[in-house]
């Protein structure tokens, strides 16, 4: 297999968590209830722990004297390449929830097939982080149901969430060079197949909460190659702050 | 007026060293003493969630945000456990925070005070979740059997907080750079007085000290207490090479403890009448995550009922 290709793959996985673990813990301290602090940190964690071990495995390939922090916390902005949706601000716990429920119900799929990778460590990867996925897209689920047949107010805030985040699926879906390579490599797992097992399930969720599947085609990219949007430098500035400052300490 | 025959009887069995449970006759100044103390523990782990918080975003590696998130994380549990020992006494959970919203209700003061660098959050580990532990290592002893549970619960918790707050120091304060070094004595200097104050006015100024600890609600003073934690933390503070902000301490070769200066309490007044740092923005903080949150919870309600309807016609 091209290294290349495999680093990238690995990359779009490290970041695509460690991006959401590092909003996703904005909210502790700060969650409507104090249950909910502890839930989404609890999430935040798992993330962050699969993040590091992705950029762990990167530091052990690439081989080039950067460990897993100075490849997470070090990089500019256009060498991240994580999808768009997970960089963009929690909004109000909706939206939150939104992202959540859009996120896990797709990684949860994509997990359940790279489960099945001929890649040691990706297969690995996958299975461990199944069961925490499992548990965030439940989690995601109880709060989509709760929100959108709750109140007339949480549901036309629910509904306006899942709206918002619909146009950032698209890329999460879709499969480049990159994805279709490692497919034809037998390591790799097919985005685009996902759409359908995906669409079914989020039909039915969506049904039993009362709110409207978006219909949308078009939607945004660009983060998978490095193209960002204007939040992303506010969540680099405050994320790489101690690594910038003082360039190689130890802490 | 109190029957005195039940009130001897209580007296008696608290002499004995027994655990007062929540459906044992008490008198009412020790249910209301219990009430505002343990609410004032719990408001104190969840108003300490905002100064550590804080720094999640800006931790320096993966591990150590991966560490702050779950210490922040178990100080919302631990806020969560004390909350439901107050319940025991027949004070809801919503009541309590209502009362630490409106600023009635009090917390503790050191989380009035700014976390400005990195190392405040090593200082915070070390120094307030190290006194934090000699207070609740002491409590775990109190008379009241709920509260006594969740402080050996919650001690066990503390004491991994502490090590990771010290090991953070000792990346800083031993091998850091200059520049690393600079900011831990820096925040140590931030830190040490609040921590002392931690254990509350001295025992000759403070209150409501003689019947706590007739009740056993108290068990050891608080200058007890506060002199444990200053035995205990200058060797530690020696090891990292800092400085201990205090002209006056030193090793008193007579008593076994160290000797050290006057608390300020001029400003451990201000801050605990609210004129600290940041009495206000941490209740602001507090007050718009509880407004902000108000449709969710309001939400989960209506959807539980709702659900409830359901099985209720389901059913029929
Ligand atoms: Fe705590
Ligand atoms: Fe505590
Ligand atoms: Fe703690």
């Amino acid at each position: 297999m091209s290294n290349q290709v495999y680093n990238t793959y690995l990359l779009r996985l490290a970041d695509d968590t460690l991006i959401l673990g590092q909003r996703l813990s904005e909210w502790c301290g700060h969650g409507p209830i104090l249950e909910e602090d502890i839930a989404l940190s609890n999430i935040a964690l798992d993330y962050i722990g699969q993040s590091t071990n992705v950029y762990k495995q990167l530091a052990s390939l690439v081989n080039d004297g950067r460990d897993e922090d100075a490849i997470a916390l070090t990089r500019m902005e256009s060498e991240y390449v994580n999808a768009l949706m997970m960089e963009l601000p929690n909004g109000d716990y909706g939206t939150t929830i939104a992202r959540q429920y859009y996120y896990s119900s797709f990684y949860l799929l994509y997990l359940e097939q790279l489960k099945n990778s001929s890649d040691h460590f990706l297969a690995g990867f996958a299975e461990k982080s199944i069961k925490e996925v499992k548990y965030h897209l439940q989690h995601a689920t109880d709060w989509i149901l709760r929100l959108g047949d709750g109140t007339p107010e949480s549901h036309s805030r629910m509904q306006h969430a899942v709206n918002g985040l619909w146009p950032y699926l698209g890329e999460l879906f879709h499969d480049d060079e990159t994805d279709m390579e490692a497919v034809k490599e037998g390591w790799g797992v097919s985005r685009e197949a996902l759409k359908t097992a995906w669409t079914n399930r989020v039909n039915a969720v969506f049904a039993e909460a009362g709110l409207t599947v978006p219909s949308e085609a078009w939607y945004h990219s660009g983060g998978r190659k490095g193209s960002h949007t204007e939040h992303m430098g506010f969540l680099l500035a405050e994320m790489q702050f101690l690594q910038r400052a003082f360039p190689g300490a130890k802490w | 007026m109190e029957n005195q025959a039940l009130l001897e009887r209580f007296q008696n069995y608290v002499d004995a060293e027994n655990k007062i449970e929540a459906k044992d006759w008490m008198p009412d100044g020790y249910r209301k003493t219990l009430v505002r103390q343990i609410a004032q523990h719990a408001h104190s782990e969840v108003v300490g969630m905002l100064p550590e918080g804080n720094w999640i975003s800006r931790a320096p590696s993966l591990r150590r945000k991966a560490i702050l998130i779950s210490k922040v994380q178990d100080e919302a549990g631990h806020g969560l456990y004390l909350y439901s020992a107050c319940e025991t006494l027949g004070v809801e959970r919503d009541a309590l925070i209502e009362e630490l919203l409106s600023g009635k209700a009090k917390y503790s003061s050191i989380f009035n005070y700014p976390t400005v660098s990195w190392a405040d959050i090593g200082a915070i580990g070390w120094l307030v979740d190290g006194a934090a532990i000699v207070n609740q290592v002491s409590l775990q002893r109190t008379s009241y059997g709920p509260y006594s549970r969740a402080m050996v619960r919650i001690c066990k918790e503390e004491s991994f907080h502490q090590r990771q707050g010290y090991e953070i120091m000792i990346a800083l304060a031993k091998n850091g750079n200059e520049a690393q070094k600079r900011m831990a004595q820096e925040a140590f200097n931030r830190w040490w007085w609040p921590s002392l104050m931690m254990f509350g006015p001295s025992d000759s100024a403070s209150a409501h000290s003689g019947q706590n600890m007739a009740w056993k609600i108290k068990r050891h003073s608080n200058d007890e207490l506060r002199q444990k934690f200053v035995d205990m933390t200058v060797p530690q503070a020696e090891y990292l090479g800092l400085t201990i902000p205090d002209k006056d301490l030193k090793w008193n070769e007579s008593t076994g403890h160290y000797d050290f200066g006057e608390i300020d309490w001029t400003e451990f007044n201000e801050v605990v009448k609210g004129n600290g740092p940041c009495n206000k923005q941490r209740l602001q903080t507090r007050n718009k995550a509880h407004e902000e949150g108000a449709w969710v919870r309001e939400a989960a309600m209506a959807y539980a009922r709702k659900q409830e309807e359901r099985q209720a016609v389901s059913a029929a």
